[in-house]
């Protein structure tokens, strides 16, 4: 594993493999002394559970040395600069602090499943004993009104401090009352609404939550949206696709400890650290492309030699995430590893727009670059110019909410 | 003192969103039950007009949880309508995705969403760690293994990580559970054994997931089934991915049979007692004559059957769970499953109907009337009328229950060696009557009996997946042309997912999706009365379910958890014949 992490270590920090991020010394100065701060605020507090992190670590079986590691490829990861390491392993000592409460709407369950997945240094006990864990259906032992009064409880007791996890959408139209929970049978957008009232910060996960996600899918049935269009005058942070990475749920916990703020976001807002990547610009199978050498149909020679998955439907070119770098269940596979090719699962409406084994050309769907392919054959060039101007688009639609931001709510 | 009914809500530790309302007898028996799930997405209706190609990926989203088990379910009805055969490395490959799943899921279920309506954390607390290593051998002696995790000192240190954890105040997704009730039978040394495992099992589960990613790409939704094949040609053709599986395969087997097997002999023995309490059934109450114990139910097994274990094609192929009906419990008879019989009933679901009707002809019209809110600041379920987002699904006129238990106890009727082998291996070590089997705790020994079964089964296929592999045959897609095949047809993908037997049903016209149905496992098992007002499988396993406190619904979350729900599943939809998506009309359903 440790190699692992030293890979994507490196992967992060190549300069062909990310978006420009860096902001000059004199603003991670700055960054600097107010993580100090917040890390100190934190050590004053009394603790909310438990463990000595590194008694735990032992218990674990890791040692030091490789908690080292997984901290300079998570603090890579955040786009921070080396010197925060040392930050960074504090802030995960430290995310005790973190009371957690999360909300299953119109969901699967899948955000949950990936949440016990998560890995670095044996981190989903971690996550389970470090954050405080104070409200999660699919896990607590508590059902009916004993379940209900843990989360009154826990809202009331760490009212304002809270992360609040939300996976699934919302029904706000046709399905708004078809959708209840709890013995008073209130709806859902009541439900979130309250629960979210006394959070810190919202962060929803999965493309349900996100951006409605399949239940919203057309023609949406019961009118289903994601926690952004409900939520208001909070930060809401975005942890899209099916499911997130738990990776990346770590990352805003992790940035949340250290900065007390949320990560800086996109347009869409998904944190950049995990999100300002192009599937495509990383991907292992990039070589075949810029050679034109394409997997046909599935199953042929292309196919046993790993060739582009382009023409088979293929959508990491219009998909920004991690996945290439980070990839899935410690690192044992990816969609495009497995040779299906990449669905575009942390874009807003990709049911409808990517998730179909045929490039978007036949589709004759608008690509985000603003043009419309004609051919596969003519895609080649066409692809590399356009996708140089959607991140160019990318990227100045974030700079523009990157500025909102700062004189607004976050 | 007069009957009182309570409303649990929510079901946690559960897929999806339920909720039991139960009526509860001076003598604290419950008396009559009602089942009700609470969400609806439309999923099958979103799935009208697409390309049936795209289906699978779009169904998988039914659940996270049984992940992959819909994606295959959905790309086999479409293959079965386009009358393809897949090559054999795709079917070696989908049996390893999905007994990958089936040993993940299975595994997270016992441990992480049921193990906590038997084990007391807070009684390990006072557990000694000697007599705990002392125990640990004893019940790993009955399953005939050496302990998985043995020694005074683990135990010991277990215990103190699980002191420090209670002192510091906040629970978490532990507090306010139902610790200290009566109905927690098992000592303080079986339940630190309990939570000993329950920690290590969260590390389990994780490598037990790889193996599904190898071939799948990712879990939760792999991502490399496709219709007439898989992807992943690139990881049969590499020897060290096989070896890697094989490997996590290992690993985790060690802990099935070492860990997980004794210690449901071990929950099984303590709540012996009322597995054994044929008084306290379902058909105690309707017969007169109870059979098997506390939480039987139905006693009306079905299995669709899975597996294919040769390359005949659907429906022909040899299976290794063969597909069966078993009435009343009794082992003795067995009859063929035919999938005409199969209708879906609406009286007591939101949705119009009048009738039940086939899968084919079902019809779904959203009709939610809402619930009862009263001055308590309840809102009850009207449970003379509609109550839940579920239909109810019927066989042959009949209500049955379907999962782990019904595949096993078809395979015995079924006289399957393989089967048999595996189920009568168990009892005998346990010294356990087959009734027992009739039962909450039957219903969860028969998962971990199919866990293990599982486990040693996949062995032979990598093997064999290898050993095709290393022969030269690389093939994983079979060739159709799309254009042709998919002018006008029909095609059902039935099998058996983790939970029990799922069915998908597609309607293709013109390249494009013109109907979709689905009927899950949860369906079967959580739907609420149908229009003879007979109960569903959980209302009725409820029934005769004595209670040890009516304010802890610990007894009824034990047994609806053996059920393993996954109500996101079971709401599923239906056709929307005619209608352009354009001029849509709710007409489907959602599951939660």
């Amino acid at each position: 594993m440790s190699d692992r992490m030293e890979g994507v270590k490196k992967l992060f920090e190549s300069k062909s493999a990310r978006v420009e991020t860096n902001r000059g010394d004199a603003y991670y100065s700055r960054l600097f002394e107010q993580c100090q701060a917040r890390l100190g605020e934190l050590r004053a507090q009394e603790p909310l559970n438990r463990l000595d992190f590194s008694e735990l670590l032992a218990e674990q079986g890791t040692d030091r040395r490789d908690f080292m590691k997984w901290v300079s490829a998570t603090t890579a990861m955040l786009m921070l600069p080396p010197m925060f390491a040392p930050l960074v392993a504090e802030a995960a000592e430290l995310m005790n602090r973190a009371p957690v409460i999360w909300l299953e709407l119109q969901d699967c369950a899948g955000n949950s499943e990936a949440l016990l997945r998560s890995d670095g240094p044996k981190i989903e006990e971690i996550v389970l004993d470090i954050i405080s864990l104070e409200f999660h259906e699919t896990l607590m032992a508590p059902s009916g009104h004993q379940a209900e009064k843990q989360l009154e409880d826990a809202m009331e007791h760490f009212k304002g401090k809270y992360l609040l996890f939300v996976e699934g959408s919302i029904p706000v139209g046709a399905g708004k009352d078809w959708c209840t929970i709890g013995a008073s049978g209130e709806n859902f957008v009541d439900h979130l609404t309250r629960v979210a009232e006394g959070a810190a910060a919202v962060v929803a996960v999965g493309a349900c939550a996100t951006f409605g996600g399949i239940p919203a899918a057309a023609p949406n049935p019961t009118g289903a949206v994601g926690v952004m269009d409900v939520i208001k005058g909070k930060p809401v942070i975005n942890i899209p696709a099916c499911p997130a990475n738990p990776a990346n749920m770590v990352g805003v916990v992790l940035h949340y400890i250290l900065t007390g703020q949320i990560p800086e976001l996109d347009s869409l807002l998904r944190p950049k650290f995990a999100f300002g990547y192009r599937i495509h610009d990383n991907c292992e199978r990039r070589a075949h492309f810029d050679a034109g050498e394409y997997v046909e149909e599935w199953g042929d020679a292309g196919a046993k030699n790993n060739f582009c998955l382009y023409k088979m439907g293929c959508k990491g070119p219009m998909t920004f995430n991690n996945c290439s770098i980070v990839r899935y269940n410690e690192g044992v596979n990816w969609p495009i590893g497995v040779g299906r090719g990449c669905i575009g699962c942390s874009e807003p409406d990709f049911w409808d727009k990517y998730a179909y084994e045929r490039p978007m050309a036949d589709a004759k769907i608008k690509a985000p670059t603003g043009g419309v392919e004609k051919s596969v054959d003519e895609f080649g060039l066409g692809l590399l110019t356009a996708a140089g101007i959607g991140i160019a688009i990318h990227a100045a639609a974030s700079a523009i909410a990157g500025k909102k931001e700062d004189g607004g709510e976050a | 003192m007069s009957k009182k009914h309570i409303v649990v809500d929510p079901i946690t530790r559960i897929e999806g969103h339920l909720r039991i309302e139960a009526v509860i007898d001076e003598n604290n028996t419950i008396v009559d039950a009602y089942s009700s799930s609470t969400m609806f997405r439309g999923i099958e209706t979103i799935l009208q007009g697409r390309d049936p190609r795209d289906c699978g990926l779009l169904a998988m989203r039914i659940c996270g949880v049984c992940t992959g088990t819909h994606y295959q379910r959905s790309i086999e009805a479409v293959e079965d309508a386009f009358e393809i055969t897949i090559p054999k490395n795709a079917r070696l490959v989908r049996n390893l995705i999905q007994g990958a799943l089936y040993v993940h899921d299975h595994l997270v279920h016992f441990y992480h969403l049921h193990a906590l309506d038997f084990v007391d954390v807070v009684s390990a607390l006072s557990a000694d760690p000697k007599a705990t290593a002392d125990e640990a051998r004893k019940w790993a002696k009955v399953a005939g293994v050496s302990p998985y995790t043995y020694g005074e000192s683990i135990f010991k240190e277990i215990q103190d990580r699980v002191a420090k954890f209670v002192k510091q105040g906040r629970l978490g997704i532990f507090g306010n559970g139902y610790w200290g009730n009566k109905h927690y039978k098992l000592t303080p040394e079986q339940n630190l054994i309990g939570v000993a495992h329950y920690l290590k099992a969260l590390d389990i589960q994780r490598d037990l997931a790889k193996m599904q990613a190898i071939f799948g790409g990712k879990n939760p939704h792999p991502q490399s089934i496709v219709v007439g094949g898989v992807t992943c040609v690139q990881d049969i053709q590499n020897p060290s991915r096989i070896a890697l599986f094989k490997q996590l395969l290992k690993d985790g087997t060690k802990f099935i049979k070492q860990a997980y097997l004794p210690d449901v002999y071990m929950a099984g023995t303590m709540y012996a007692d009322e597995a054994t309490d044929s008084k306290a059934t379902f058909t105690e109450l309707m017969q007169g004559k109870g059979v098997g114990g506390t939480g039987g139910g139905l006693l009306n097994y079905m299995s669709y059957g899975d597996f294919r274990l040769d390359d005949t094609g659907f429906y022909k192929s040899a299976l290794l769970f063969p597909s069966g009906i078993v009435y009343n419990g009794d082992i003795s008879k067995v009859e063929d499953v035919d999938p005409e019989k199969i209708a879906e009933d609406v009286t007591h679901s939101w949705y119009e109907g009048t009738k039940p009707l086939h899968p084919y002809d079902g019809q779904t019209i959203p009709n939610y009337t809402g619930l009862d809110k009263r001055a308590d600041g309840i809102a009850y379920l009207k449970t003379n009328e509609k109550y839940s987002w579920i239909k109810s699904p019927i066989y042959n006129d009949s209500r049955v229950e379907v999962g782990p238990l019904a595949r096993m106890v078809v395979g015995v009727a079924r006289k399957d060696a393989r089967i048999t082998k595996y189920v009568m291996d168990f009892l005998t070590r346990g010294n356990l009557p087959v009734s027992v089997l009739f039962s909450t705790v039957g219903r969860t020994a028969a998962r971990a009996i199919e866990t293990t079964l599982m486990a040693d089964v996949m062995v032979e296929w990598v093997d064999e997946l290898a050993a095709n592999a290393a022969g030269g045959d690389l093939s994983t897609w079979t060739e159709f042309d799309f254009d042709k095949v998919s002018v006008k047809t029909k095609g059902m993908g039935l099998a058996e997912a983790p939970r029990g037997s799922l069915g998908h049903w597609v309607r293709v016209e013109n390249g494009k999706v013109a109907n979709y149905q689905a009927v899950v496992p949860s369906t079967w098992n959580a739907a609420p009365r149908d229009y003879k007002g007979r109960m569903g499988a959980y209302e009725a396993s409820l029934i005769g379910t004595k209670v040890a406190d009516p304010e802890q619904p610990l007894e009824i979350i034990r047994t609806i958890h053996s059920f393993d729900p996954c109500i996101a599943c079971a709401v599923h939809v239906v056709d929307t014949k005619g209608k352009e998506l354009g001029v849509y009309k709710i007409d489907t359903q959602c599951s939660i």
